[in-house]
């Protein structure tokens, strides 16, 4: 069955803005993380994360037939074009905040590759194929920090839950569903994404029994990210020094 | 170089007939060159210069992350932060190595650690030079890791088995580093004039950090001698720098910018470049705390080290937690 190409693009760009945000916002971290050990973990994740948004804008402008490279899509696009959740724009807060954020992200990224490997579009699938061997190490290792801060000290422990209390309302925007997700579903391209929440759900229950924090009741949601709706304040300043050289210095090669 | 000005430990070189036996038999293995072995007996001062070389080299490595991660939230394309995250990534895997060597002489990581953030330890002078434009990030890889390796090369040849294994595999990792850095700056220095005056911009204020990296000159190198005899130290530090301005000059000129240095000159008869020497007070002041980013680089390491501890401290009781609960089980 064949997609309509705008949609296709929509969905591209939640993919490849979603890595490349939280890319940007890890690697924010260099140098300054509480052991050397994190410090080369959380640059390995971040290489991981825009490696991922290379094949995924690469595809996306090649999808939307203007000529454009992954570059232009990721340095000369405005906020209001940016199609990630806003999950992953929020600011890292501490090392505690950052991880548990990754792991949110993570467990959906893990819960949603399975499906994008066997999907209808070629491209798609093998972009999901390479990003789950790195997304099955990464939820490994958030999963584990988690577990271990959250089940660490009293203030481990409190830090954490404050955390998750932060973060929480920024889960469901990555399950909301629009006429991009139905025609993906028609097209056998993606899962419609509220049809993960479950599975998602028993995933986070079970690491988060683990790191004995409690998952806070409200289902409320804020979201507007993967629409470009209305994102967080944060975005702006994050493509501020992202974008900087190349707004400044337009069209050179770098 | 990320290791200079090394006070060794030691009274003086001592002939044969002033060694023990235990000592001869020692001095015999360097100068055959067996290497020296954790396990194997070695003088009280042959440890502790060690540990200091090879502490303040992994503090240069883990403080270095710093101005290069200065520019990752700004590099220019996907493929260039890319590279930069794999390189940052890379000098906290060779401080990781280094600590470990550091922990076959009896050190902690821990330990070395504290005298860094006590101001006890230095690292490289280097990096306490602020990284202002992107070419600046170029010329980071191809200069500074380029006179890292001029260095590294040398030492791959030191007497102790660790510090030797750990160079010949940072090597490997820093020559990629280089090449990375030296395309990075080509591709500066032959863009618009904009780029090009960045390009140049970078070499004119890295020049003299980069050379400074071998130490003072030889005449005032103290305790090199000893250093020397033990093959911690293989080569002078002007051997070192004239191979290092012997095998940059034809790069600077290769990229059309204009040498950082006007008494740079061939000098057919000793067959190597003639240079400026730089203005030693200048490093000697780096070294005391008073270089351009001294104080923001040990304040941005001792507050990541602060603010970490209940994430250390967190992670520590839930491994000790699980251990009991194990034990419990058995």
């Amino acid at each position: 069955m064949s997609v309509d190409k705008q949609q296709l693009l929509q969905f591209l760009l939640r993919q490849g803005d979603n890595t490349l945000v939280l890319g940007h916002r890890v690697s924010e971290w260099c140098g300054h993380s509480p052991i050397l050990e994190e410090d080369i973990a959380l640059a390995n994740t971040a290489l991981d994360l825009i490696g991922q948004t290379q094949m995924w804008l690469g595809y996306a402008a090649e999808v939307q037939g203007e000529g454009k490279s992954a570059d232009d899509l990721a340095f000369l696009r405005d906020a209001w074009d940016f199609r990630n959740v806003l999950l992953v724009e929020m600011p890292n807060g501490d090392f505690g905040q950052t991880l548990l954020r990754q792991f949110l992200f993570d467990a959906f990224q893990s819960v949603l590759m399975g499906r994008l490997m066997k999907s209808s579009d070629e491209q798609v699938a093998a972009i999901a194929a390479k990003a789950s061997k790195e997304i099955t190490y990464h939820v490994e290792r958030s999963a584990d920090t988690v577990v271990g801060l959250g089940d660490g000290t009293e203030e481990s422990h409190n830090r954490m839950q404050a955390a998750l209390e932060y973060l929480w309302p920024y889960v469901g925007e990555m399950f909301e569903s629009d006429e991009t997700d139905a025609a993906m579903a028609a097209a056998g391209i993606a899962p419609d994404p509220a049809s993960l929440r479950e599975e998602y759900e028993a995933l986070i229950g079970k690491v988060f029994a683990e790191a004995t924090l409690s998952v806070p009741e409200s289902r409320y949601n804020h979201k507007g990210g993967r629409t470009g709706y209305m994102h967080t304040e944060h975005l702006g300043h994050l493509l501020t020094s992202m974008q900087w050289l190349q707004r400044a210095y337009p069209g050179c090669e770098w | 170089m990320y290791a200079q000005m090394i006070k060794t430990a030691s009274a003086g070189v001592k002939s044969r007939e002033e060694m023990t036996d235990q000592e001869r038999e020692f001095q015999d293995k360097i100068d055959n060159d067996i290497k020296i072995e954790p396990r194997d007996w070695m003088p009280d001062d042959y440890r502790r210069t060690l540990i200091r070389q090879i502490g303040q080299h992994a503090h240069s490595e883990v403080v270095g992350q710093l101005p290069e991660g200065n520019w990752i939230t700004r590099a220019p394309t996907l493929e260039r932060k890319a590279i930069l995250l794999a390189k940052v990534q890379d000098e906290a895997g060779h401080g990781l190595y280094l600590y470990s060597a550091a922990e076959t002489l009896g050190e902690s990581r821990d330990e070395l650690v504290k005298l860094l953030h006590e101001g006890r330890m230095k690292y490289s002078s280097i990096f306490n030079y602020p990284t202002l434009n992107w070419a600046d990030i170029g010329a980071v890889g191809w200069l500074v890791d380029g006179a890292a390796i001029v260095n590294q090369v040398a030492l791959q040849r030191t007497s102790y088995g660790p510090y030797s294994r750990a160079m010949i595999r940072i090597c490997k990792e820093e020559s990629f580093h280089a090449r990375q850095g030296y395309h990075a700056i080509m591709k500066m220095a032959f863009g618009t004039p904009e780029q090009k005056r960045q390009a140049q911009s970078a070499v004119d204020r890295l020049w003299f950090p980069a050379i400074m990296m071998f130490g003072p000159t030889d005449a005032d190198s103290t305790n090199s001698d000893q250093s020397m005899a033990w093959k911690i130290k293989v080569k002078s530090n002007d051997e070192l720098r004239q191979q290092f301005v012997d095998q940059t000059v034809p790069q600077i000129e290769y990229l059309g910018l204009d040498l950082p240095d006007p008494n740079i000159k061939w000098n057919e008869e000793r067959g190597h470049y003639d240079f400026s020497d730089p203005d030693w007070s200048e490093f000697f002041n780096v070294i005391k705390g008073n270089g351009p980013c001294n104080v923001d680089r040990m304040k941005d390491r001792v507050a990541a080290w602060d603010d970490g501890q209940w994430v250390r401290d967190g992670l520590l009781a839930h491994a000790q937690k699980k251990a009991a609960a194990k034990v419990a089980a058995e």
